[in-house]
């Protein structure tokens, strides 16, 4: 057995199917001397890779965990450990019938063989399964087992034959060095290994570890509940590992798997049962293994005659006993996405954490990819450990988010489907006034925000169905309210008032700060001050990082303002990227500024009732800030719009926000201005103007010329991504962002349908289309457009097919509906000449 | 026809490492889990066989807290017919209670019209190690009583039961009713059926009490001793590997030649 090194560049902490992945990806991106330590013996050091099912379902709605999971399933494959077994998720109802349509329109997104098929078509395939038990089925015929263990092994001699690996099994974590502010060494039972980059691949133990270091990594284990049923005689006649298509039983969130001659039943229907990292017991401690606890009987017993019920003959021979039973623990995080990447807290110290069999090797690929060079192929955006606010780090959050997910496993979840538990955690100052205003509520980053108000009911009569477009089907107006769409009308006739706290705010500050934030920009950061200025920023490959807007504030101040969900990821770039001597600071002012947005073609109005600036078109001109006095309050003002209206931000210190809310609804409401809620700011207002979102139209996969946001020309100073947009520039584009109007929403029954997004767009005729990247396009964004009474959808189309008028169709729920590009680049589709914005309507 | 009582305690599950409670004064199954005792697993196993051959029914009886019904209705699932909690804080008592308990149940099943040809228990239980219910039992209930034994028959109204000792194996004979304490190795303990398993979930479980004083175990505390130093060796990789690793087998008589 190999010594413990002293030194390492790089210590991969786990020799569970990430850190395996991760050596071996690692190696072959030309690291050397890395070292694994696992406190746990080889193969199976005893963490949750070793007790799992170990079967891969490539759909998903999410595309970063589908394209991830792609990738292992490739990996897979060529490290020999994959069989294809194909598999089913049957409906018992026809709510899961409806779900399983939305499947296939993931599925077809992403380019998953999938089909719908009848009870028979299932039992054709798995005879032993009572096809009177369900209504259908989703067919996936791609669907497979891995050996997670075998391809750890293979990975980690793939590595060592390189001599690039060292692994030390059995040798624990007892502490990590870290020396301002960087990790220097982690410490052992066995001695001390120095390093300057540490990977903590742990999965459930990964708190414990990161703790050690300072840096918190929010995730629980989690109890997934397990039982092996055999030996069956059905089973045992075939040869191998597994014959039969694997069955997850939707309704009943429990899935039944052939291994061997058993049948393997897995629930996620039973009370989510949590663990701290610190109570996990050690190997000698554990009956089986830390990770595979004691089964709790009484969790499962209703799972098992729901099994019953669906497999009658085979888990009803009285011969074939439950001869295994786990609580297995695994990884849960309250957002349900991964936990990737450098620690905020930590330089050098990087998490490769809460990542599931089916998404190991393809994550290990992206996050070693990140290590090197910075930017992964596949975006990691949604699994950014950086993503995270103090708050979503607690436990206490973690737990209720866990324990709430834990049943949507399986479940049907609606895209617009809101947390129930632990809200309330961030309000906005004017947060009574809103619930006196009847606002709905939806979380933002932890904020309360008016998504609508009912106070603003009455406008869906006075516009009229035609423009409201109020919605039929229950699926599709869950989570939406036509008084959005008539906030956003009355908005465009008078003005709205849009609470916008949810804002992360960070200021660059300092004698560098030009210098640093014109490297970071895309856009002249060399303005003068009191210029707002709207920019991508990019990373090497010029790939989307995020799209925000700066201020220069004076000559060494820059305040940044970007969206709540990114914005902790958004500082944490730009404080990576500050000069190495202190001539450039990032200060985050999030908690200390609100923000309200008040647009339309009053706005002008309203503030001159309450300021005695120049509010005019000429004396405060579009793109430019400055500090305005309404009444006592000292007020940040900014000219800018996400909504296509004449209109300002307005910035103030938080305890002020209260006291500028009230001022403003006073002197706006005589005027007409209503309160108007973010599904009109998010949604219909940034729709209509074909204005690009972090997270939905950007990320790290798309370039400036791809999403029409190309320039004529580039500033001259040199800024992160640049060689890449330049040479992109002369490159046809692979893709075009288009905005697309649905033509006709008439679904077969009758009932008009409104997509949500995330569907497929094919040809007329439902033909497939794929483009310069081999990707299908999808709904990235959709929306009512009520000043259009139109319906539109973004997509990114082949270059071909992105022309005006270019007549195409959208599946939704298994239905084709007839659309045609209205816009091949960013033009809006309200008000292409921007007269609103700068008042000239 | 025999009618078997067939004795189980709720042990902290005894394959991992000892942890003891804060206290000091029991075994730990906060990580293990709960189960039955390997011997009386073995005597549920020889109770169903034996109910089985002659037509009897299976009493499965836990002295102990509400949470021993996962026990008794695990002997339920792999074949029992019915059970009976004689509910106690297990803790407080000790052998001479533990005795005196299963003896009043024995005789209020009794009175109620059932007399247990055979009352079986495990040899020890996996926490606490008394070795002593069973003899105590057999006192209280002036029946013979056979220690250690592995397997159990009857044929009418004589039990045969074999015990494997260092020097052979022993036979008895013992006119009905008995008690038979069983140890682990002369059968093959079941896991249940996911059927046995609903079929327990809904059998009828008797919930009794104990109408005497706890004498106590008088345990003054546990200590657990330095564990083994525990060596890795590796026998070799891939082919390679194989004849070192028939040299362990046989050395664990796995195989044997």
């Amino acid at each position: 057995m190999a010594a413990l090194p002293s030194s390492a560049r790089c210590v991969v902490i786990g020799a569970g199917i990430v850190g395996n992945s991760l050596a071996y990806h690692l190696a072959e991106l030309g690291w050397t001397d890395i070292v694994q330590i696992d406190k746990g013996p080889l193969p199976n050091p005893g963490g949750s890779t070793g007790h799992a099912s170990n079967f891969i379902f490539p759909v998903d709605h999410s595309r970063e965990f589908a394209d991830i999971t792609l990738d292992s399933v490739r990996q897979y494959k060529e490290l020999g450990v994959f069989t294809e077994s194909g598999g089913f998720e049957c409906a018992r109802t026809e709510e899961r019938m409806e779900e399983l349509r939305r499947r296939m329109s993931s599925a077809k997104a992403w380019g998953i063989p999938a089909e719908l098929v009848t009870p028979e078509q299932v039992a054709e395939k798995v005879p032993f399964l009572d096809k009177d038990v369900i209504i259908g089925a989703a067919w996936f015929p791609t669907v497979g087992v891995v050996d997670s263990l075998r391809a750890g092994t293979i990975m980690r001699e793939r590595a060592v034959e390189k001599g690039a690996l060292t692994t030390v099994p059995n040798v624990e974590v007892t502490g990590m060095r870290v020396e301002n502010g960087r990790i220097t060494a982690v410490e052992t039972d066995q001695g001390t290994i120095e390093a300057e980059t540490v990977v903590i691949a742990c999965g459930v133990w990964s708190p414990k570890i990161a703790r050690m270091a300072g840096a918190r990594i929010p995730l629980t284990p989690a109890v997934h509940q397990m039982i092996s049923v055999g030996p069956c005689e059905v089973l045992a006649e075939r040869p191998g590992e597994i014959t039969f298509p694997i069955i997850r039983d939707m309704d009943t969130f429990c899935y039944e798997r052939q291994h061997g001659s058993d049948m393997e039943v897995g629930s996620y229907a039973h009370r989510a049962i949590l663990w701290d990292p610190e109570d996990i017991p050690s190997i000698e401690q554990s009956k089986l293994s830390p990770t595979e606890m004691p089964f709790t009987e009484d969790d499962f017993d209703p799972q098992l005659e729901q099994a019953l019920e669906l497999m009658p003959e085979l888990l009803g021979d009285e011969r074939a006993e439950i001869r295994y039973a786990i609580n297995g623990l695994l990884s849960l995080t309250p957002d349900g996405y991964p936990i990737l990447g450098e620690t905020p807290e930590v330089k050098g110290l990087w998490s490769a954490a809460a990542v599931w069999i089916k998404e190991g090797p393809g994550t290990a690929r992206a996050v070693a990819e990140w290590m090197t060079h910075g930017n992964p192929e596949i975006d990691l955006g949604h699994s950014d450990i950086a993503r995270f606010y103090d708050f979503q780090r607690t436990r206490a959050h973690v737990k209720a988010r866990t324990s709430e997910a834990f049943n949507k496993t399986y479940g049907i979840v609606h895209p617009g489907e809101q947390w129930s538990s632990n809200r309330n955690v961030r309000l906005a100052p004017m947060h009574a006034s809103q619930k006196d205003l009847g606002a709905v509520f939806y979380e933002a980053a932890g904020w309360e925000r008016p998504h609508w108000y009912e106070s603003n009911a009455g406008l869906v009569e006075k516009f009229g169905p035609e423009q409201t477009m109020p919605r039929e089907h229950e699926w599709d107006k869950r989570w939406w309210s036509p008084v959005i769409n008539a906030e956003h009308l009355q908005m465009r006739e008078t003005a709205g008032l849009i609470d916008l706290s949810a804002f992360a705010i960070f200021d660059v500050v300092g004698p560098k700060a030009l210098e640093a934030v014109q490297r970071i920009i895309v856009a002249q950061a060399d303005v003068r001050i009191g210029r707002v200025v709207y920019t991508p920023v990019l990373d090497e490959t010029g790939g989307f990082r995020s799209d925000l807007t700066v201020m220069r504030l004076a000559h060494d101040h820059f305040r940044v303002v970007t969206g709540g969900a990114h914005g902790m990821a958004d500082k944490k770039w730009f404080a990576d990227r500050m000069p190495e001597d202190g001539g450039a600071v990032v200060v985050d002012h999030t908690s200390g500024w609100t923000t309200m947005g008040v647009w339309g073609p009053k706005a002008r109005e309203i503030l001159s009732a309450v300021t005695d600036a120049d509010m005019s078109h000429e004396g405060f001109p579009f793109g430019t800030c400055r500090e305005i006095e309404v009444g006592a309050l000292s007020v940040l003002a900014s000219r800018i719009s996400y909504v296509g209206e004449y209109g300002w931000e307005l910035y103030v210190p938080m305890e002020a926000g209260a006291a500028l809310w009230a001022r403003l609804l006073e002197a706006g409401t005589p005027l007409g201005m209503i309160p108007v809620g973010i599904g009109v700011y998010g949604t219909t207002g940034r729709i209509e103007k074909g204005y690009r979102a972090y997270g939905y139209e950007l990320d790290t996969e798309r370039t400036l010329v791809e999403t029409g946001m190309s320039r004529a020309k580039w500033k001259d100073a040199d800024f992160i991504g640049k060689d890449a947009v330049l040479a992109q520039a002369d490159e046809a584009p692979k893709a075009v962002l288009c905005s697309l109007t649905v033509d006709d929403h008439t679904s077969a029954s009758g009932t008009k349908r409104y997509m949500l997004g995330g569907e497929p767009i094919l040809t007329r005729s439902g033909e497939t289309l794929t483009d310069g990247h081999g990707h299908h396009p999808y709904v990235t964004t959709a929306g009512s457009a009520p000043s259009l009474g139109k319906h539109v959808l973004m997509a990114f189309l082949p270059p071909e097919q992105a022309v005006v008028g270019t007549e195409l169709a959208v599946s939704y729920m298994e239905e084709l509906y007839p659309v045609t590009v209205a816009a091949a680049d960013a033009t809006p589709l309200f008000d292409p000449s921007n007269d609103c914005i700068r008042g000239r309507a | 026809m025999t009618d078997v009582l067939v004795c189980v305690k709720r042990v902290p599950d005894p394959t991992g490492e000892v942890v003891l409670t804060d206290d000091g004064m029991r075994v730990d199954g906060r990580y293990a889990g709960y189960t039955t005792s390997a011997h009386e697993e073995a005597a549920v196993a020889l109770a169903v066989q034996v109910a089985e051959a002659s037509g009897g029914t299976v009493t499965v009886l836990s002295v102990g807290s509400q949470e021993s019904i996962e026990q008794i209705r695990a002997g339920i699932a792999v074949g029992a017919t019915d059970g009976i909690l004689v509910e106690a804080d297990a803790d407080a008592l000790g052998p001479v209670d533990v005795a005196s308990a299963i003896a009043e149940a024995v005789a209020a099943r009794q009175d109620a019209g059932t007399t247990y040809g055979l009352v079986l228990l495990g040899n020890d239980a996996a926490d606490t190690g008394d070795f002593q219910v069973g003899i105590r039992l057999a006192y209280l209930l002036e029946r013979p009583v056979v220690a250690g034994a592995q397997t159990v028959e009857t044929d009418g109204g004589t039990a045969t039961v074999r015990a494997e000792g260092p020097e052979g194996t022993e036979v008895y004979e013992l006119p009905l009713p008995a008690v038979v304490t069983v140890l682990e190795g002369g059968v093959s303990p079941k896991y249940p059926s996911v059927v046995g398993r609903m079929k327990a979930k809904k059998a009828a479980v008797e919930t009794m009490t104990w109408s005497g004083t706890a004498a106590g175990a008088g345990r003054e505390g546990l200590t657990v001793p330095e564990p083994p130093p525990s060596e890795v060796t590796v026998i070799g990789e891939g082919p390679a590997a194989a004849p070192g690793l028939v040299a362990v087998l046989k050395e664990l008589k796995v195989v044997h030649g």
